[in-house]
């Protein structure tokens, strides 16, 4: 990478001893932080390490319980979301915050005055100057609940750049992002930074913060435990500071993530069977068009393909949550079209969905709750129909340990966990027994590097136990360390598919960009 | 995760003292609008040239002090109950039942038409019976057409519930006045059940076995949406219907289920309210319970037990109330007035105490 000119101005944002409590843990312990004009702050931790929490507290949503905030150089706690933003915060929450009734273009035009007409035209303009060059596309027509959560997010990072804010927070930003998303997004802070504005970003890819990061701070269990200044940022080859960042981050070699594809014994009857499956395109949302792929006994199968081409509307019909129009699925030679969700959940058909909050969860339940929610009144934690709370604490502390789920106790409202820790929640439930198919969308969102790691080799491993898994994943590197083989969705079609093994990863590239393999 | 377990048991041991200060936190800001409600009402009644103090003492007296009066408020209760506990289903499962007067008045007028014939043709405890599998049929009927349209074409069910109750009550109406009519009187009612053939009073009172009953619902509902599958699968519904539908359950059915065990236990309160109290069904008459019972479930936050204590505050109120209207002049509808000062009063008071939560943080 070129040398970065030093262009650091002064602080915008200082934190000075900031801590917030949540019952039955120290979110955030004494954190010291100054996010400084002309510097991309990469914020890194692991789950639950409370990143959310520190820039819940920069946006207004929560107020710190001791310790000052400095806006300027000057006290000013930040009393509301409103008043962070007159501050010039805007942030990009790790979960969306749009109105899902309301269109994109109602969505982007909220918290203009309310006596006057949102000026829709003119707001179209500004969103394509702004969206065009980062490779987004946005249909500002379209109902938000018909989006996918990537294409959501897409929505909330233009929102937050259309505010023109001084500094800029993405909380997981690019979690649903395209590799290539993620290189404009990436330069684009860049040019936001040498406007003098300032940026903190988060994410989980070590690599991005190395990349893209003026300056690194880590956090742990609540403390900062370690900050990377320009300085020594810029002296550090890309390889060297990962593995700086690592130590500081998990206090041990977190081991690398292998290119280790599973073996698989050489039967191929396929166990999950779709033909020409088809859902019929709505005015927002993309349909499918005979859709037909098999997946054997052991075999992973990827899904390949830019976020909202249809990658939802394939899970949700399979699953049985969507009507499909046309075509078959059979699992193990069982038809299961005839069948709704619960039915093909017991006929061994698994769904791990990617909206753990809008759907995977319900926030309010505790967590021991939510592991079971898709096995509610059946034996043996349900007895006639009679919950028995006894076994199915006991079970959740269980799956809580064994997933290293962060939670004061399994009987704290899910909602309250960390992004990264309520997934884990999700895929305990998911790989729990009885499974014959998997479909996983996006399951690694929002999990740390430790984890990450944890859950691709669960899925290797049930694989391995003979399973069918189907993995959905905007994340190329994901599906190359994974699968068996590769599909690429495109605008609801499958454009084609490709075995793994070498150069692979160019082939669906250039499938995903609409060139033949 | 054991620096955070670690830390999380610290929190804990110096959690007791804050538990006490919450709750008394609670007690305060549920007590204190309490009496600025009472201080408010009371300023309406000054207005209205009647002294506060003389109304509160009579409606304390007679709603809860004086033997008749207590007799009366624990008898007012069973109907209450019942709709408290058919409230509570709907809401829990997120589905605002606001038809409960309807169907309670559909529950009455079929059960007073129909237990009188009844008791003549069949041993006394069946014939009640079957007056009130009847009675809850008909409410549960009624609720099918809200039900159906929420549960398969996503019709909202609070303009379709109230649409069916306007209806329902103007049914039970005619159904008074040209079907069920006693032609043994003048005035529009429907027969009378005699006195030996309601249900049994309770020991040497007048309070009615419908509060034993009424009791037994409640309590019942609250075990079954607190701890049961079927419970959990409802608010399950209610917390977060996309949830439900990810999970596999079978919304559509399970909203059908919600509407008729609602409307069904609503029209066992009205049932209750002729069996056991009334004995007939006078025409025109629509005390319009269900309203009244709907801020009463909020205030419980729809938790069964805390409910019954509601519902008696409620029916001291509304007995008292209706004895001071005959006393004192003021009109009988003034109980609703208090309810609704007192829900807002406790709705500005929770908002207030979040507000300076958040400020004493900043
Ligand atoms: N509103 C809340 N109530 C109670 N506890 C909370 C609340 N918000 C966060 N927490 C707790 O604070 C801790 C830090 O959470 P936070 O969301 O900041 O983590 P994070 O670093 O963003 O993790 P992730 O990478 O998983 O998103 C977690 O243990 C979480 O359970
Ligand atoms: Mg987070």
């Amino acid at each position: 990478m070129e040398p970065i000119k030093d262009h650091s101005g002064p602080a915008i944002v200082t934190l000075d001893g900031v801590t917030k409590r949540f019952p039955g843990i120290v979110a955030n312990d004494r954190i010291d932080l100054e996010i400084r004009a002309g510097e991309v702050h990469v914020l890194l931790g692991e789950n639950g390490a409370g990143k959310s929490t520190l820039i819940g507290m920069l946006s207004g949503l929560q107020q710190p319980d001791e310790g000052r905030i400095l806006v300027d150089g000057r006290e000013m706690p930040i009393r509301s979301p409103s008043h962070a933003l007159s501050l010039g915060i805007g942030t990009v929450f790790q979960h969306n915050m749009l109105v899902p009734t309301l269109t994109v273009a109602e969505n982007l035009a909220l918290g203009g005055r309310w006596w006057q007409r949102p000026k829709i035209a003119e707001l179209a303009a500004r969103v394509a100057d702004i969206s065009r060059p980062l490779g987004i596309e946005i249909n500002l027509a379209a109902r938000v609940s018909e989006l996918s959560l990537g294409e959501q997010q897409q929505v909330e990072i233009v929102r937050a750049l259309l505010r023109e804010s001084r500094l800029l927070i993405l909380d997981e930003a690019t979690s649903m992002l395209t590799p290539q998303g993620i290189a404009e997004l990436g330069a684009l802070m860049r040019r936001l930074v040498e406007r003098g504005l300032a940026v903190v970003f988060i994410t989980h890819k070590l690599g991005e913060a190395a990349d893209f990061g003026d300056r690194v701070s880590v956090l742990k269990l609540g403390r900062k435990v370690g900050e990377i200044p320009p300085e020594h940022l810029r002296t550090r080859d890309r390889a060297e500071l990962i593995d700086e960042i690592v130590a500081m981050m998990f206090g041990r070699q977190a081991g690398d993530d292998a290119v280790s594809v599973p073996l698989r014994a050489a039967n191929d009857d396929g166990l999950l069977e779709v033909r020409n499956l088809s859902v019929t395109p709505t005015a927002d949302a993309q349909g499918l068009d005979a859709v037909s792929l098999s997946v054997g006994s052991g075999e992973i199968l990827g899904i390949a393909g830019i976020d909202g081409n249809g990658q939802k509307q394939l899970a949700e019909a399979l699953a049985g949550q969507r009507p499909a129009t046309g075509g078959s699925v059979m699992l193990a030679g069982q038809p299961l079209d005839d069948l709704d969700v619960g039915g093909r959940r017991r006929q061994g058909l698994r769904y791990l969905t990617d909206d753990r909050l809008g759907e995977g969860t319900v926030g309010a339940f505790p967590v021991s709750v939510n592991y079971f929610l898709k096995q509610i009144g059946e034996p043996p934690l349900w007895r006639s129909g009679i919950e028995r709370s006894g076994e199915i604490v006991a079970r959740a502390q269980d799956l809580t340990r064994l997933y290293d789920v962060r939670t004061p106790a399994v009987s704290t409202p899910v909602g309250r966990l960390s992004g990264g820790n309520i997934q884990k929640v999700l895929i305990a439930r998911e790989l729990a027994d009885g499974a014959r198919a998997v479909i996983f969308n996006k399951p690694t969102y929002g999990l740390d590097l430790a984890n990450t790691l944890a859950t691709r080799q669960r899925i290797r491993d049930i694989a391995g136990q003979g399973l069918a898994v189907l993995l959905i994943s905007t994340d190329l590197e994901e599906l190359l360390s994974m699968c068996h083989r590769i599909a690429v969705i495109s605008q609801g079609r499958l454009v084609g598919i490709v075995p793994n093994g070498a150069g692979a990863g160019e082939r669906v590239g250039r499938l995903m960009i609409g060139l033949a393999a | 995760m054991s620096g955070e377990a670690v830390r999380a048991a610290t929190l804990d041991g110096s959690g007791k003292d804050a538990s006490r200060r919450d709750i008394r936190r609670r007690l305060a800001i549920t007590l204190g609008p309490l009496l600025v409600s009472l201080v408010l009402a009371g300023c309406v009644l000054l207005v209205l040239g009647v002294d506060p103090l003389a109304y509160y003492g009579f409606v304390l007296d007679r709603g809860l002090l004086s033997p008749l009066g207590v007799q009366q408020t624990l008898t007012r209760m069973a109907p209450l109950l019942f709709i408290a506990a058919g409230l509570i289903v709907a809401f829990r499962a997120g589905m605002w039942n606001l038809g409960g007067d309807g169907q309670f008045l559909l529950g009455a007028v079929t059960a007073a038409a129909s237990a009188p014939l009844l008791v003549q043709a069949l041993p006394h405890w069946l014939a009640l019976l079957v007056a009130f599998l009847i009675a809850t049929s008909v409410a549960m009927l009624w609720s099918l057409v809200p039900a159906l349209l929420r549960a398969y074409q996503g019709v909202n069910e609070i303009i379709t519930t109230l649409m069916m109750s306007f209806l329902g009550v103007s049914l039970a109406n005619v159904l008074v006045k040209l079907l069920f009519l006693d032609p043994a009187t003048t005035v529009p009612q429907t027969r009378t059940l005699a006195v030996p053939d309601r249900l049994p009073r309770l020991f040497e009172t007048t309070i009615t076995s419908g509060l034993v009953f009424g009791l037994a619902a409640i309590v019942i509902v609250h075990f079954v949406m607190t701890r049961t599958a079927f419970g959990l699968k409802l608010r399950t519904v209610g917390a977060n219907p996309r949830a439900a539908i990810h999970a596999g359950l079978n919304v559509p059915l399970l909203t059908v289920a919600v509407f008729a065990i609602s409307a069904g236990l609503i029209g066992i309160g009205g049932a209750v309210d002729i069996i056991g109290i009334q004995g007939n069904v006078r025409a025109d008459w629509n005390p319009a319970y269900g309203l009244a019972v709907i801020p009463v479930v909020f205030l419980a936050r729809m938790n069964g037990l805390a409910a019954i204590a509601f519902v008696f505050l409620l029916s001291v109120l509304s007995i008292g109330g209706e004895s001071a209207a005959r006393r004192l002049g003021v009109p009988q509808h003034f109980t609703m007035v208090l309810v609704a000062i007192v829900l807002i009063t406790l709705a500005i008071a929770e908002y207030l105490d979040h507000r300076f939560n958040q400020a004493r943080k900043v």
